[in-house]
């Protein structure tokens, strides 16, 4: 159920400020380190983003499709390694739990996850299984009352943080209804988690391997029938994808609002660069642009509220958002000169953090194939 | 005890102002608006005192427009528990809010009412004074701590040149400084369920205060741009240009 406007507005601006007074001054500092600090975990916890999309039963905000991407065009607009401190928690972590879980499940995990005070991931990908996601090669197998796990799962974000795991594993036989998800808690013996992986970008959000020697996972902590772990996946992703795109979105805000202040201050031949139609032309792309894939973004948020089947609309909103921002990062080095180089002025840094966008929780390739097997099956 | 804060809404402090063309004052159409900085230290301020176990509830108050029931809101996000809106669309100088917020302390006994130093629109730093007067009670201004004890409240005074410390009976008044404390972020949730903290809305009609204007503002305009600097040659042509400006010895 959406929010009175006015509380809704309320709760905009109090992310906004959050945003820029507290996290967007702390940028150089989590790239540099590559670790968000201890006490900006505990804001985060205590402003209650962690529990953005649980609903308010278990203490989140229950907030709709709608109001999560504008939220998160705000969170965009700061370095992305923020967002995905808690990111997992909000989206792919989680969501497979509030969508499919049961309630004995909802209610042991549920209130932890949205208070920040378990760290959740989702484990999908694996070293010979990435966009070909059906093909999962963890096996589940049946043992009395637990399923016995083996695999491994690569570049799982947040896993070195990560309290409990989301994971798909094969329980039948090839091809995706041999897929099913459990809920694994980190502790379970035979669990390791690798060293967080060198990445291009966002420094601060880690990705490690995971791996699963003879892990007794108890029975019950199976998410959904067996066999349907990946509809649960893709049904996970499809609403992950749309909060990725809002996030794209309002790093290309950000990236503008810098371009656009940088421009009507630097001087060059005798003026503003904002005065030169070549700069202006960039700016006015990039605006247009970003404007294009908020609509999109927006209008696949209010069809989702309304129950709507959106899988075609979700991987056109990546596909156009994610696109998109990396030419607007481009821009904003081309309009910045010499100074977007320079990693001093954060923007090439941007450029490097939202090149991630293209990549993960769905390529764009997949998105293009999503979007014409759906075109093609719906005839158009 | 019980801690009255009064909170105005104000131009937020981010937005660079604009001044109406006619001069008659700050354009305020489509302008974000927010708590005045001072005031949400004095909710913080209120707000550790009730968490520190030295009082048992905080009121927050506001005299302005229906917007301002949105500031209140936001104190009852960081943790007020009730609010009273003391609604008008008329301009309100400071004499007329200390008089309301004179009857407002009479019908709460509150032991203490904490207040900005003064708001960033107009400057005034006036109406924790004026309240102390028609009260009657004392005031410690521009605090920098607030020590509060069986009785009494000791106040460390931020003035020129270091800090003066005074110690107040109950009940007082106290103006907060910027460096009393950094308010806290209202919790997403704490939004949410601020909504069902109780809000009442006044009139002025029903405390009797009479709000008429008392002050004209004759011009309101732009601080005057900065015209470039010149530079000199060497110290002595700096000198000369000094003595010729009336500023060397």
């Amino acid at each position: 159920m959406a929010l009175d406007p006015d509380i809704f507005d309320a709760l905009l601006d109090g992310v906004r400020r959050f945003v820029s007074e507290r996290l967007r001054p702390l940028e150089a500092q989590v790239s540099e380190t590559d670790e968000i600090p201890d006490d900006l975990v505990q804001d985060m916890r205590e402003l209650g983003l962690f529990g953005l999309s649980i609903g308010e039963e278990f203490g989140g905000l229950g907030l709709n499709m709608e109001e999560e991407v504008r939220i998160a065009f705000e969170l965009g607009r700061t370095s992305p390694a923020m967002r995905s401190t808690f990111g997992t928690n909000v989206g792919i972590g989680s969501q497979g739990l509030v969508m499919d879980g049961n309630d004995a499940q909802k209610a042991k995990y549920l209130p932890a996850i949205a208070s920040g005070e378990i760290i959740t991931s989702f484990a999908l990908t694996e070293p010979d299984v990435g966009s070909d996601s059906g093909a999962v090669k963890s096996r589940a197998e049946l043992d009395g009352d637990a399923y016995v796990l083996n695999g491994s799962k690569r570049y799982i974000t947040n896993a070195d943080k990560a309290d409990l795991f989301t994971v798909m594993a094969r329980t039948g036989g090839p091809g995706p209804k041999g897929v099913s998800a459990f809920l694994v808690p980190r502790d379970l013996p035979g669990l390791s988690v690798g060293k967080p992986e060198r990445k291009m970008g966002q420094q601060g959000a880690h990705v490690c391997d995971v791996t699963f020697d003879n892990v007794r996972v108890p029975a019950e902590n199976r998410l959904g029938a067996e066999g349907d772990g990946f509809k649960v996946a893709m049904r996970v992703l499809d609403r992950g994808r749309l909060h990725i795109s809002a996030v794209c979105v309002g790093a290309a805000e950000r990236l503008i609002a810098d371009s656009v202040a940088y421009a009507k201050e630097r001087q060059q031949f005798g003026k503003p660069i904002a005065e030169f139609q070549m700069i202006q032309a960039m700016i006015a792309d990039s605006v247009a642009e970003a404007k294009a894939a908020k609509a999109l973004v927006l209008q696949t948020a209010r069809a989702k509220d309304r129950g709507e089947r959106i899988t075609e609309d979700c991987a056109c909103a990546k596909l156009i958002a994610s696109e998109m921002v990396g030419r607007v990062a481009d821009r904003a080095v081309q309009i910045f000169g010499g100074a977007g180089y320079i990693a001093d002025y954060g923007i090439e840094r941007f450029y490097r953090d939202v090149r991630l966008f293209r990549i993960y929780e769905g390529t764009s390739e997949i998105q293009r194939t999503i979007i014409a097997r759906e075109a093609l099956r719906n005839e158009g | 005890m019980k801690i009255l804060v009064p909170v105005k809404r104000v131009i937020d402090y981010n937005v660079k102002p604009r001044v109406k063309a006619d001069g008659s004052g700050v354009d305020l159409a489509n302008v974000k608006m927010s708590m005045n900085p001072f005031d949400e230290i004095a909710v913080e301020e209120a707000l550790r005192i009730k968490e520190a176990g030295n009082a048992e509830e905080v009121i927050a108050v506001s005299v302005g427009p229906a917007k301002a029931a949105e500031t209140l809101r936001t104190a009852l996000a960081m943790g007020a528990d009730r609010a009273i809106l003391i609604e008008t669309d008329e301009t309100v100088e400071p004499l007329a809010v200390a008089k309301l917020l004179a009857k407002v302390a009479a019908e709460e006994n509150p032991g203490l009412i904490l207040l900005g130093k003064q708001a960033i629109d107009d400057d005034s730093n006036q109406t924790g004074q004026m309240l102390a007067a028609l009260l009657g009670w004392g005031q410690a201004t521009f605090a920098n701590t607030v020590t509060v004890e069986a009785g009494s409240i000791t106040v460390a005074r931020d003035v020129d040149g270091g800090l003066q410390t005074v110690k107040l009976n109950t009940p007082a008044i106290v103006t907060t400084d910027l460096r009393l404390n950094e308010p806290r972020y209202a919790s997403l949730p704490n939004i949410m369920k601020a909504k069902k903290k109780p809000l009442d809305t006044k009139t002025p009609g029903d405390y009797g205060v009479d709000i008429t204007p008392r002050l004209t503002t004759l011009k309101v305009a732009e601080p005057p741009v900065r015209s470039a600097g010149i530079k000199v040659a060497d110290v002595d042509a700096l000198v000369e240009k000094l003595k010729v400006l009336g500023v060397g010895a």
